[in-house]
């Protein structure tokens, strides 16, 4: 954990970790590891027929990773709500940098709260994923 | 073109049970070290009565142990190779569990056209409950069709 979760301020990077790069590897593990076996994730000739130039990333394993990212950091059972937008697809190679940010503390359902914008990047910057997550405090 | 007639078709129940061998799967291709899902003692100290799944592992059950994961594509005809995740959410309510069995039921809730038709967008919900009839999550995702 980064920063400790009882007092977080607006502002405060609580979530980060960089992961290793997308393989084609992975794709294939992940099409079994999540019963996702849409071919496009995973036959590079099926990939360019639908007009892509290679396969790339399910939306779900950057999710993932990201989810996995905010669990480092924030115990499993504080979590709420995790939500994204997948901004654009991930490219083989790319390295995913994970960060999330206090945005807003506030109380419902008689506990504290804050909201996390959550991002996946790749080694260029570019958003892939743009999120949310609500934890306890 | 999928149209508004698509709200309220109502998806074949999925019945999945959390089993561990598949979970441990799941965390290693992912590179997830993170005790509390694979240690029974760390999921105890931290508050779970068994190991506990990881935020995203929920959709990965209703696909994996469906009987026809692409069933709504197929319903409404849409081409697999046209779609993409747009977006996704889940709401917890209650802890999940390895040996858990858990029920989603699935519906379309939302059909939406963007870029003057070239994108469709269809909301699809999914109410996650356990054997106990307790909901355990909400799920929300938006598929995009590529028209």
């Amino acid at each position: 954990m980064t920063v400790e979760l009882h007092h977080p301020k607006v502002g405060d990077r609580i979530v980060h970790k960089t992961f290793p790069k997308i393989t084609r590897k992975m794709l294939a593990l992940y099409a079994g590891a999540s019963g996702d076996h849409n071919p496009i994730h995973i036959d590079s000739d099926f990939a360019k027929a639908a007009g892509f130039l290679d396969v790339f990333a399910q939306g779900m394993l950057v999710m993932g990773l990201l989810g996995q990212a905010l669990t480092d950091a924030v115990p499993l059972e504080r979590l709420r709500a995790f939500s994204t937008r997948f901004v654009a697809i991930t490219e083989l190679g790319a390295v995913i940098d994970c960060e999330g940010t206090v945005t807003e503390l506030f109380e419902a359902d008689g506990e504290r709260r804050a909201r996390l914008a959550l991002t996946a990047k790749d080694q260029d910057g570019d958003v892939k994923l743009a999120g949310e997550a609500v934890v306890a405090l | 073109m999928v149209d508004q007639s698509a709200i309220g078709l109502t998806l074949a129940p999925v019945h999945a049970r959390v089993e561990p061998g598949r979970l441990r799967f799941f965390l290693d291709v992912l590179g997830d070290r993170n005790p509390v899902y694979r240690d029974l003692a760390a999921a105890k100290a931290a508050g779970f009565s068994e190991r506990p799944i990881p935020p995203t592992y929920l959709l990965c059950l209703e696909m994996m142990d469906g009987e026809k994961p692409f069933e709504m594509l197929d319903a409404l005809k849409i081409d697999i190779s046209r779609i993409l995740h747009g977006e996704q959410k889940f709401i917890y309510r209650a802890p999940v569990h390895v040996g858990d069995e858990l029920t989603f039921e699935t519906s379309v809730t939302g059909v939406q056209h963007k870029k003057g038709g070239a994108l469709t967008m269809i909301d699809v919900t999914t109410k996650v409950a356990n054997q106990h009839g307790e909901p355990v999550a909400d799920c929300v995702r938006v598929v995009v069709v590529r028209n």
